[in-house]
């Protein structure tokens, strides 16, 4: 039924290339390939995980989505309109105005992202007034409900947010970004500078706000478990590629990717009996994305590497579901491997033909 | 045990509530001499403000013996052509603090207006801006001004618009290099995102942010307006007489004779300019702390 809808967001071959000056007389000489043809979908009501290294482009193709940077190629379609294509996405200009209050976003830095010379009734208010979203009479009464909802008392109005914790600044950020009632929020790594106890009453609140008001989310992020908890799909990034997607369950419970194992078995593991468990931790660093490495992007680094890796560029193969554990730990060959154009469908799909042509 | 601990909580609710503008006023109370600097310039200010009022003479009548010494009439004395030294110099500080004050006002609107343009928008607008200001800084500037002097008609306000169109690249450079890093925080961002108007990201995101850097140094170009407007004078660009400002009543004394035999002609409008500058920057030194969010851990 969910495949049936059209996507809310549908990114397609997304590229975002910065120059990088070099020289005597200073001019282009390379490209750092932040984002390198990213494509994906999420449905109206869903949230997506982005999980990755540092560096790897994440929060780029968030910044991309709510129009903080534009993409160098590649569409993305809210409702079918392309993004991608509309230039000055700040103009006071009717539908491209109403698009950019529809995609909202809330940042790591809960700190920063509150005008600290503003108390927190005028952070809040001028959006919504400017927007027309209330009225000077109602505003007082929608900002009393945005309060409500994430769970922050009236008399924080009148207070500046250096007088907040970093939980609360995060909840007034969450305010903000729902005060212009938007369909679509990214979230930048929202919980990463908090306390890990701050963590999980954020997420808790993401969560019952998503069901709530049937948000859709982009939630970026490199810590896995708060990822998983949050969402129903997720997309692993590796050097400004997606290496693997799919829904939550699979990616956890039945990672396909040699990357994805990875990043799932460095996570510490608060048991002292396992201790003794062999942990595949990568080795090495991630590589340059200014000259990334030729193949498979992963194959420096990657265990199971053999030659044939550092030649050919993998593609997205849809996985097969359902499968016990046991078939994929050793070796997997009961994925079907196809070709599949991965971005608009809602399966399980991983860029490594080595694991699962076996 | 109890009770100072409940002292302290309401102590620390107190510092806890207040107002950004009450946190300001207690930081800058810290620093006493600053405090003691403002008093002093309150005073000069009414005194000046009042000096219709309050002068004891006509500043440019002749009322008394030529070059007398100080006595009971005339407190600072007349200079030499009888017209008495503190009226005179009551609306030479009037003058001063005018020149100041504009030229001060005039550079602070130029000098913001065009740091944001080229702060925020960067590119060929930031090339082009901060280029003007270089040029405009590597000027040998007290020739510009007695060139632009010579062919304005030397008077108080073409003084002011002269020194306002000077001072004004300090403040450029300033505001630019705070827009800058504004520019890429996550409540600019946010208001981007939001789609607020350019004009308020500009004017109400960024530019409260970099009041206080601005105030601070709006008060050196303050003393540096005003010792400028005194050097003019005294090289006969400035105020013309018989209006008085305190670089021309110092004019008065650039002979040998005056120097060494009438020093009330000249140590009273040595003393008080140097006395403004002094307590100008002093102030402005404690704004600068009392303004700064880092300079004392809460």
């Amino acid at each position: 039924m969910v495949q049936e809808q059209m996507p809310l967001i549908q990114v397609e071959n997304m590229k975002k290339y910065y120059p990088v000056k070099g020289g005597i007389i200073p001019h282009t000489t390379a490209y750092i390939k932040a984002v390198d043809g990213v494509s994906f979908s999420i449905m109206q009501g869903e949230t997506l995980g982005l999980v990755g290294e540092s560096g790897c482009g994440k929060s780029t193709v968030g910044r991309q989505l709510v129009g903080l940077e534009e993409p160098t190629e590649g569409s993305i379609y809210y409702k079918g309109t392309n993004l991608a294509k509309m230039k000055n996405f700040s103009r006071k200009n009717g539908e491209r105005l109403r698009i950019r209050t529809n995609l909202q976003m809330v940042f790591q830095d809960s700190y920063s992202s509150l005008n600290p010379r503003k108390h927190i009734y005028e952070i809040l208010a001028q959006p919504m007034l400017y927007h027309q979203v209330s009225t000077k009479e109602t505003v007082e009464k929608d900002i009393a409900k945005l309060l409500d909802m994430v769970g922050l008392p009236m008399n924080v109005l009148g207070r500046y947010p250096h007088e907040f914790s970093g939980g609360q600044r995060q909840r007034i950020s969450i305010a903000k970004a729902l005060s212009l009632n938007p369909e679509f929020i990214v979230c930048d790594e929202p919980v990463s500078a908090l306390d890990v106890s701050i963590q999980a009453q954020i997420l808790n609140l993401l969560r019952s706000l998503q069901k709530e008001l049937n948000l859709t989310l982009l939630f970026v992020g490199h810590g896995l478990g708060a990822v998983n908890y949050v969402s129903d799909r997720i997309a692993v990034m590796y050097l400004g590629k997606i290496v693997e997607i799919g829904s939550a369950e699979d990616v956890f419970r039945h990672p396909v990717h040699p990357y994805t194992k990875a990043l799932l078995e460095a996570v510490p593991v608060p048991d002292p009996e396992t201790e003794d468990k062999e942990r595949g931790i990568l080795q090495g660093e991630i590589g340059s994305s200014e000259a990334p490495p030729a193949g498979c992007r992963f194959h420096t680094r990657c265990p199971y590497a053999v030659e044939a890796c550092g030649k050919e560029e993998p593609a997205m193969m849809k996985a097969a579901t359902g499968l016990a554990d046991g078939h994929h730990k050793a070796g997997g060959e009961c994925f079907a491997a196809e070709r599949a154009d991965y971005s608009a469908e809602s399966g399980h799909y991983a860029a490594c033909p080595r694991i699962m042509d076996k | 045990m109890v009770i100072s601990m409940d002292a302290q909580y309401i102590e620390n609710r107190k510092i806890a509530t207040e107002s950004y503008r009450q946190t300001i006023v207690r930081r800058f109370r810290k620093h006493h001499l600053a405090s003691f600097s403002l008093g002093v310039l309150l005073f000069l200010c009414s005194a000046a403000i009042l000096a219709p009022v309050i002068a004891p003479y006509d500043p440019d009548a002749m009322v008394g013996p030529f070059s007398g010494a100080p006595c009971k009439e005339f407190l600072l004395g007349t200079d030499q052509i009888g017209r008495d030294v503190l009226s005179r110099l009551l609306y030479a500080t009037r003058v001063s603090l005018l020149v100041g004050v504009m030229a001060t006002l005039i550079s602070t609107v130029i000098g913001v207006i065009l740091g944001l343009i080229a702060g925020y928008f960067g590119g060929v607008a930031d090339m082009l801006i901060m280029r003007f200001t270089d040029m405009v800084m590597s000027f040998p500037y007290i020739l510009l001004v007695l060139v632009a002097a010579s062919i304005f008609k030397p008077g108080l306000w073409n003084i002011i618009l002269i020194l306002g169109f000077v001072d004004w690249p300090g403040i450029a450079r300033l505001v630019r290099g705070n827009v800058l890093s504004l520019r890429e925080t996550n409540f600019v961002k946010g208001n981007i995102v939001a789609g607020m108007p350019l004009r308020h990201i500009l004017f109400s995101e960024i530019l409260p942010n970099t009041v206080a850097p601005i105030l601070v140094y709006a008060t050196s170009v303050l003393a540096i307006s005003m010792l400028d407007e005194a050097a003019l004078s005294f090289l006969g660009m400035g105020v013309q007489p018989p209006s008085a400002s305190l670089g021309n009543m110092l004019n008065g004394a650039q002979s040998l004779t005056i120097l060494t035999s009438q020093p009330w002609l000249w140590i009273p409008p040595g003393v008080v300019i140097v006395v403004l500058v002094i307590a100008i920057n002093f102030v402005g030194d404690a704004l600068r702390d009392a303004l700064d969010p880092n300079s004392e851990k809460r």
